[in-house]
C-alpha cells in the first residue's frame, strides 16, 4: 500500500468524465498494481486445465504466451457458450445502452474508468460477439459496434473481467435484467481456455480439489485449528467442547468456508457456531474432506464449480447425515442456492431438513437439503430456544453489510437482521441505497481479494466504506457485521483505510458473545478476549 | 464518437431523400408503396420469429434470478412476492411489473460526491427522467401503432375508434392533433438529446443507438406533417393500406403526397431493422433468466439439459493422500 494515496486525496481525484479517445481505442493500463498475478502453471496442470505456452509470464509483458490458434479457441469456446446459455445470448442481444447501469458499479464509482461501467464491460465481449456471430456485425463492422478479436482485446478482457466482482448490483437496475456477473463468468471461462487465470483464484481451487479447502489445510491441521478455538472457548466460558470430525451417523453435516478456521475475524464466527451447536446439543459433525464452503470454481468455469462442489453431497452421503447446515459465506451460498442441486443433484441421502430443536421443517430447502446458518439461528431465536444477553455486545454499535451473493442471488435479508437485533442492543442500518438488494460489494469478491491490486480494491470498496463512514459519524457505529468469509478478509483493510474506527465481524461472533450457555462461568471478555466494558455493568446496575 | 450519430443522421436523411425522390421524381409508387412494405413485413416476421425461436431453443442451464427482495424461507418472515418470486404467479407479477411499468428502470438513481461533515460523502439521488422518457415513449408508440389499425381494418374496430377519440381529446387544430404522436416525437427527441448531452451516455453510444431514434423521429415528423401540414388524402391512403392488408395491393389513382411514401418507407425500414438490432429487446425482455424464473431453486430442482459428469477428487483419493496423518490425529478412516 506504499504508493496508495491518502484517502482524502484518492476520493477527491475520482473523475467520472469519460476520456477524449473512444473506448475502442483506449488501451488499458496494464502496469503493476492494475492486474492480478497470473496463475502458476502447476495449478492449471493439477486441475487438468489449458495452460499458457510458457511457465512464467506477466500481464505487463508485451507479448502474451498464447497458443498459435488462440483466436480459433476463443471463437469456438464463445460459440459453445452461446449454444449452452440463453442468458448469454439474451444479454448480448438486448442491451439498448440506456445507461441505467453506468454508475451502479462500485468499481466505476471508485475509479471513474468508463470500462467499469457495466454496459461497457459487457460491450468488451459484445463487440466481439457482433463481429463473429451476427450478420449486421459482419457486414457493417465498426459502424455496427463490431470489432475483431485481437490480442489487445484479450488483454482488455483480462484486465476488466478481473475488475468485476460478479456482485450483480447492476442487474437490479437493468430493465432487461442483464447480469454482468453472468457476462464476466462467460468471459473468464473463455480466458481460461487460453490458460489465462489468476493465481488468487486458481491456487485456492487447486488446494480445494486436493485437501478439501482453499487454504490447503490438511485434515490433521484442520482438526487442530478447531480444537484450538475450543481451548479459547473454554477459557472464556469455562465450557469444554469437543466437536466431532468425519463422524458417520451424525444428523447434520456442518460446512463453512475454511477462512473461518484460518484468520480473524472469521475465527470468532467459527467459535460462535461451535458454542451455539454445543448449547443446543446439536448432533452434528465437521468434515475435513468437505472442509470448504466457498467455491472458487464459480470464478473460473461452471465445470470447475461443479468439480469442487461435488464434495458436499458426496460427503453427506458417505457420512449418512440427514441434511447439511452451511455457515456464513457469500459466493458459497450463490453456488448452493442457485447451482448445487442442478449440478450435483438430485440428492441421494438424508431427508428434508428439520430443525431438531424447534421442529421447523425447512421446506425452502426441500430439494437441496441445505440450510443457511442464519435461517437456522433465526428459527431458534424465534422459538425462544436461546438464552441471550445482548448487553455483552454493548461495546459495539453494529451495522450490517449485506453480502452481494446472499442478497442478490438468494434474497437473504431479514434472517441475519433478526439474529442481529436479538443479540445486540445497538443496531443501525446504513443508507437505503447501499443495503439489501442495493448493497455494495466489499470490492474484493469473486477472487480479487489479492494484495497486488490493493488500490483497486480500496477504490472498489469505497461506496461500501463511505456508507459505513456515514453511520459511524452519525451513530458512532464501530462494528461492521456480515455473513461472508471474503468480506471478513476484505473489509478489515478497507475499513483500516477509509474508516479506521470500525471493525469487522461475522454475525455468529455476536451470537457467541450474547449466548448464555448452560453452566458457563461469568464471562469477563468477549470472544476476542477484550474485556466486557465497565460501561455495560454500570448501565446494568442503573 | 461524433461519427456514431452523424452516420445515423446521414443514413436517415438519405433514406428520406431516396424515398421522396423515388416517388416525386421517378414515380416509383409501386416500389415504395407495395414492394418495400411487403418485403419489410416478411423480413420482420421471419427475422423476429427466428430470433425468438433461436433464443427459445437455447437452454437455461441454471436458475439465476436476481433477487431484489426477501426470499421465502421461514413462515414468519414476510417474503417479497414479486421481487423474489417463489411461484409462477409471482414470476408473472414480476414480469408484468417489469414489462408494463418498467419497474427496474424506476429504481434508477444517480451517484454524486459532496462535501459534508468533514469528509467527502457519496450520495445517491433518485432520478425519474430516464424512466419517464422511456415509459412515455413506449406507450405513445403503442397507442400510435394501435391507432394506425384504422388504416388496415374495415369496419374499424370500436377500440381503435375509442382510442383515437381519447388520443385526440386535446382538440387542437383540425383535424385534431393526436397526443400520442406529439409525445412520441417529444420523447424520442429527449432520449436522443439525453444520449448526446450526457457525457457518459454519449461515450457508450453506438450508431445503432442513434439510428432507430432518428428513424422514429423521422416517422413521427412525417406523420404529423401529413396530418396537419401537407394534408394528404386520407381516403387514398386507406385505399392503398387496405389493398396491402387484403393482399390486393394497388396504387390509388390521383396519387398521394410523396411525404406519405417517406413515412411508409421509414416504417418499413424500422420493421425490417428490428430483428437485427437492439430493438429485439421487445422480445428479449420476456426471456431474461434473471427476471423470469422463480427464486425457489433449493426447493424445486432445476434441470440442466447439458449437465455432464466431471472429474472430481473422491473421498477415497483424499484418504489415500492423507491416511497416515488422519490416523495419527485420531480422525476416522475407511481403510486402515
Amino acid at each position: 500500500m506504499v504508493d496508495t494515496p491518502k484517502p482524502e486525496e484518492l476520493i477527491k481525484n475520482i473523475d467520472h468524465t469519460p476520456p477524449e479517445t473512444p473506448w475502442e481505442e483506449t488501451v488499458p493500463d496494464i502496469s503493476p498494481g492494475n492486474f492480478c498475478y497470473p496463475t502458476k502453471k502447476k495449478n492449471l496442470e493439477y486441475l487438468s486445465m489449458p495452460t499458457t505456452t510458457v511457465d512464467e509470464w506477466s500481464p505487463a509483458d508485451e507479448e502474451w504466451p498464447l497458443p498459435d490458434n488462440w483466436q480459433q479457441i476463443v471463437h469456438d469456446g464463445f460459440k459453445d457458450l452461446l449454444g449452452k446459455y440463453r442468458s448469454l445470448k439474451i444479454f448480448m442481444d438486448t442491451c439498448v445502452r440506456c445507461g441505467a447501469c453506468a454508475d451502479k458499479c462500485h468499481f466505476f464509482i471508485g475509479t471513474g474508468d468508463p470500462k467499469n461501467m457495466p454496459v461497457l464491460r459487457a460491450e468488451l465481449l459484445r463487440s466481439v460477439y457482433r463481429n463473429d456471430f451476427t450478420r449486421v456485425g459482419k457486414i457493417l463492422k465498426k459502424i455496427a459496434g463490431a470489432r475483431p478479436l485481437t490480442k489487445e482485446v484479450i488483454k482488455e478482457w483480462f484486465t476488466y473481467f478481473y475488475q468485476c466482482t460478479e456482485c450483480r448490483r447492476c442487474s437490479v437496475y437493468c430493465p432487461y435484467g442483464i447480469d454482468t456477473a453472468e457476462v464476466t463468468m462467460m468471459a473468464r471461462e473463455l480466458l481460461s481456455l487460453l490458460g489465462l487465470n489468476i493465481n488468487w483464484i486458481l491456487e485456492p481451487a487447486a488446494n480445494c480439489f486436493r485437501t478439501g479447502n482453499h487454504l490447503g489445510i490438511q485434515p490433521h491441521a484442520f482438526k487442530e485449528m478447531i480444537e484450538f478455538f475450543c481451548d479459547d472457548i473454554e477459557e472464556i466460558t469455562g465450557k469444554k467442547i469437543e466437536p466431532s470430525f468425519n463422524r458417520k451417523g451424525a444428523e447434520i453435516l456442518f460446512i463453512t468456508p475454511s477462512g473461518d478456521a484460518f484468520a480473524d475475524p472469521g475465527t470468532y464466527a467459527m467459535m460462535g457456531y461451535i458454542m451455539l451447536f454445543e448449547h443446543i446439543g446439536l448432533d452434528y459433525t465437521l468434515s475435513t474432506y468437505a472442509s470448504e464452503g466457498g467455491n472458487f470454481g464459480l470464478f473460473t468455469s461452471s465445470e470447475m464449480m461443479k468439480r469442487l462442489n461435488a464434495k458436499m453431497y458426496a460427503e453427506a452421503k458417505r457420512l449418512g447425515v440427514k441434511w447439511i447446515l452451511g455457515g456464513e459465506c457469500g459466493h458459497m451460498w450463490r453456488v448452493i442456492h442457485q447451482y448445487m442441486d442442478t449440478m450435483n443433484g438430485p440428492v441421494d441421502f438424508g431427508e428434508v431438513p428439520v430443525n431438531p430443536i424447534t421442529g421447523t421443517r425447512f421446506d425452502n430447502a426441500l430439494s437441496t437439503r441445505m440450510v443457511h446458518i442464519t435461517e437456522f439461528t433465526a428459527d431458534l431465536i424465534r422459538h425462544n430456544k436461546l438464552k441471550l444477553d445482548p448487553g455483552r455486545n454493548d461495546m459495539y454499535k453494529v451495522t450490517y453489510h449485506d453480502s452481494c451473493n446472499p442478497a442478490r442471488a438468494m434474497g437473504l435479508f431479514d434472517e441475519p437482521r433478526h439474529v442481529l437485533k436479538a443479540v445486540c442492543n445497538q443496531f443501525y442500518e446504513m443508507p437505503e441505497n447501499t443495503i439489501r438488494e442495493q448493497t455494495f460489494c466489499c470490492g474484493s469478491g469473486s477472487g480479487l481479494n489479492t494484495e497486488e491490486i490493493m488500490e483497486l480494491r480500496l477504490r472498489g470498496g469505497l461506496p461500501r466504506a463511505n456508507a459505513v463512514r456515514y453511520v459511524h459519524e452519525k451513530f458512532g457505529v464501530n462494528m461492521l457485521s456480515c455473513v461472508c468469509a471474503i468480506d471478513r478478509a476484505a473489509l478489515p483493510p478497507l475499513m483500516e483505510y477509509w474508516v479506521p474506527e470500525v471493525d469487522v465481524c461475522g454475525v455468529h461472533e455476536l451470537v457467541g458473545n450474547a449466548l448464555v450457555m448452560d453452566g458457563e462461568i461469568e464471562r469477563t471478555t468477549n470472544l476476542r478476549f477484550e474485556p466486557l466494558t465497565d460501561e455495560t455493568e454500570v448501565e446494568a446496575d442503573v | 464518437m461524433n461519427a456514431a450519430y452523424l452516420y445515423s443522421l446521414i443514413a436517415v436523411v438519405a433514406l428520406g431523400l431516396i424515398s421522396y425522390a423515388g416517388v416525386a421524381v421517378a414515380g416509383l409508387e409501386g416500389f415504395f408503396g407495395i414492394f418495400i412494405p411487403y418485403v419489410a413485413l416478411i423480413v420482420f416476421v421471419v427475422g423476429f420469429a427466428s430470433r425468438i425461436i433461436d433464443w427459445g431453443k437455447t437452454p437455461v442451464p441454471f436458475r439465476i434470478p436476481t433477487t431484489s427482495g426477501q426470499q421465502k424461507s421461514l413462515p414468519w418472515i414476510k417474503h417479497d412476492r414479486f421481487d423474489s418470486p417463489y411461484s409462477t404467479f409471482g414470476v408473472i407479477g414480476r414480469m408484468a411489473l417489469e414489462i408494463l411499468l418498467f419497474r427496474s428502470l424506476f429504481k434508477n438513481n444517480r451517484v454524486g460526491f459532496s462535501d459534508g461533515g468533514g469528509y467527502q460523502k457519496i450520495y445517491y439521488k433518485w432520478v425519474v427522467w430516464l424512466w419517464l422518457f422511456a415509459i412515455l415513449f413506449h406507450y405513445a408508440f403503442l397507442v400510435t401503432v394501435v391507432r394506425h389499425l384504422r388504416f388496415f381494418t374495415e369496419p374499424v374496430p370500436f377500440f381503435v375508434e375509442m382510442l383515437s377519440t381519447v388520443d385526440g381529446i386535446m382538440q387542437v387544430g383540425a383535424p385534431g392533433m393526436f397526443l400520442s404522436g406529439v409525445v412520441l416525437l417529444a420523447m424520442a427527441s429527449l432520449l436522443l438529446v439525453r444520449r448526446i448531452a450526457l457525457p457518459k451516455l454519449k461515450y457508450m453510444s453506438l450508431a445503432a443507438d442513434y439510428f432507430p431514434l432518428l428513424l422514429i423521429i423521422g416517422i413521427a415528423i412525417t406523420g404529423i406533417l401529413m396530418r396537419h401540414f401537407v394534408k394528404v388524402d386520407v381516403g387514398a391512403v386507406k385505399e392503398l393500406t387496405m389493398g396491402l392488408a387484403t393482399f390486393r395491393p394497388s396504387i390509388p389513382e390521383g396519387g398521394i403526397s410523396a411525404v406519405f411514401y417517406v413515412h411508409l418507407f421509414f416504417v418499413s425500414i424500422l420493421l425490417a431493422y428490428i430483428p437485427f438490432s437492439k430493438l429485439m429487446h421487445m422480445g428479449g425482455v420476456f426471456l431474461s433468466p434473471t427476471r423470469n424464473l422463480p427464486n425457489n431453486s433449493r426447493s424445486v430442482r432445476h434441470v440442466n439439459p447439458w449437465n455432464y459428469p466431471v472429474k472430481t477428487h473422491t473421498y477415497e483419493e483424499y484418504e489415500d493422500d492423507f491416511r497416515e496423518k488422519m490416523k495419527e490425529a485420531g480422525l476416522p478412516v475407511e481403510k486402515e
